[in-house]
């Protein structure tokens, strides 16, 4: 690990101003995948803005009935939260599918969907790789690449979201709130949260310099059965492979995201309008446009199945 | 980065040197320059760990898992990964199983840490340090210490409420069954494979107290 230097932040806007006149200082809350990447040398920040202090850690009702999640608020507790347990299941199931328990009591919701890609090809630093050293190449294109995206990617990037919690967000419309280093705020809608790699796949969000997240917003419930399938290499403690998260209403309309084959959280909502046509036209919809590499086009069979046995199941217990 | 800067300029130096006495003149103040010691952060931190407080001044890159085995020379907490994958290093956190290696120590001002020392001794053995040892749930014994403490966090989880990836009711209060003990333990890994013994021994404890 590079040395550093340390502060303890005092408020959210004190924090974002710091960062954005410090080079090199980076935000840490949970830690968990900020400080594996510090020991690989792939992340070097020169300061380190510890959030921890910010009281960021509760989850709220909103005055329209929905959820404000603190920034800071762990995995394990939003995933246990009772009013996210019986109105948000979604959420829950794709927390709990995640990690590990030790992980999950420290990992935060803002990390959460701040961590980086877990392509071996960025873990590995004789590798090249345009994230790491933006115009070095990708070294996944021509590699090992059965775990790698397959919509969304570009000649620049292939690697996928490994969020479980995100795609569930994504399917929720969460809005995530920041503060900026001139003491603003601003709303992001999750969807407008991550980028596509492009030829920047160096740049993943859109947040500015500095900017903060303090919390995410869902909106009030909207009922409906909601399914989290997640589908890996082994039954716990894995990324995945494909998942899917649906919410479907009684009359069959719902909403679909897939975890696992995108730069991002994926969802196509024209897609949800081809529920009632079933999982293949949903599926053909939502990954038009596909690039997949020869070890990884098997995903685009695994999502219309995967869909298919959670619509299954869905239907099955209305 | 300042290290390699000094490196490739001594090294530059020795080249010159070797070649050129001229330039041999001119290198010194660069190079004294760039060897100046390049100090660590340190930072101060309180921690309490199994009882005892701790003040420490500590480089700032120290994990917690470093601070307990080298600093305070509890080794009871093992490296295995050093990187959130295995589960060796497991301790409990202001009451939470956390990954040691995966925290910095400066991080946890004021915090309570409950290692394998502070669950119980020789002679006064945590139940499931007896479970474990009656149920031979180890071989080598490396990943024991964080299977025990992770052990202990997962069933004061499951009396929590808090569920799993495997409870089929969100809602519903979670029991010890072996599946969900499989499931919320899948952060500790055993390459002996003493799994179904672990697995044995926390539901006994598990079981026996709900």
């Amino acid at each position: 690990m590079k040395a550093f230097t340390y502060e303890r932040a005092v408020s959210p806007a004190a924090a974002a101003q710091a960062a954005a006149h410090l080079p090199g200082s980076k935000f840490i809350a949970g830690g968990t995948n900020l400080l594996d990447l510090m020991k690989l040398q792939i992340e070097t920040p020169t300061h380190l803005i510890d959030v921890n202090g910010l009281a960021l850690d509760r989850i709220e009702a909103t005055p329209e009935g929905g959820l404000r999640i603190g920034a800071l608020v762990r995995n394990t507790d939003l995933a246990a939260d009772a009013r996210v347990r019986r109105d948000y299941g979604l959420l829950s199931r794709a927390l709990l599918s995640g990690a590990s328990g030790q992980l999950r009591n420290k990992a935060t919701t803002a990390g959460n969907l701040l961590q980086r890609a877990r392509c071996p090809y960025f873990y590995d630093t004789d590798q090249l790789c345009n994230k790491r050293h933006p115009g070095s190449g990708c070294a996944a294109l021509g590699g090992f690449s059965r775990q790698h995206a397959v919509v969304g990617v570009s000649d620049s990037c292939i690697a996928s979201h490994p969020s479980d919690m995100a795609v569930a967000m994504r399917a929720l419309d969460a809005i995530v709130e920041t503060v900026l280093p001139d003491g603003s705020t601003r709303s992001i809608p999750i969807a407008e949260l991550h980028r596509l790699p492009g030829d920047t796949p160096h740049i993943e969000t859109t947040l500015g310099a500095g900017e903060l997240i303090v919390a995410v917003t869902l909106p009030k419930p909207i009922g409906g059965k909601h399914i989290y399938r997640k589908v890996r290499d082994r039954a716990s403690y894995a990324f995945a492979l494909v998942s899917v998260a649906v919410i479907v209403q009684a009359d069959g309309s719902g909403r679909v995201a897939v975890g696992g084959v995108a730069p991002k959280p994926w969802r196509v909502e024209a897609a949800e309008a081809r529920l009632p046509e079933g999982a293949k036209a949903v599926t053909d919809e939502l990954l038009a446009g596909a690039a997949p590499t020869r070890e990884n086009a098997y995903k685009l069979t695994l999502v219309e199945r995967t869909l298919r046995a959670v619509l299954a199941e869905a239907g099955s217990q209305p | 980065m300042q290290r390699g800067t000094e490196i490739a300029l001594s090294r530059r130096v020795l080249l010159v040197g070797t070649g050129a006495s001229m330039a041999v003149t001119a290198a010194p103040p660069a190079r004294a320059q760039a060897s100046a010691p390049v100090e660590p952060a340190r930072s101060n931190v309180a921690i309490t760990v199994n009882g005892n407080r701790h003040d420490l001044e500590l480089d700032t890159r120290t994990t917690l898992l470093d601070a307990l085995r080298e600093h305070l020379h509890l080794t009871g907490t093992k490296k295995g990964c050093d990187h959130g994958q295995c589960g060796a290093c497991t301790v409990i956190v202001e009451g939470r199983r956390i990954n040691s290696c995966l925290t910095l120590a400066v991080m946890h001002q004021g915090d309570s840490v409950l290692t394998i020392e502070g669950l119980g001794t020789p002679g006064n053995l945590h139940p499931l340090q007896a479970a474990f040892i009656e149920h031979d749930g180890y071989q080598c014994g490396y990943c024991t210490p964080g299977q025990i403490c992770s052990a202990v966090a997962v069933l004061d989880e499951i009396k929590a409420g808090i569920p799993s990836h495997v409870s089929t009711e969100l809602t519903a209060q979670p029991e010890a069954t072996p599946a969900e003990i499989r499931e919320r333990m899948s952060g500790n890994i055993c390459r002996c494979g003493a799994y179904a013994n672990i697995v044995e021994a926390i539901t006994e404890i598990g079981g026996s107290k709900a």
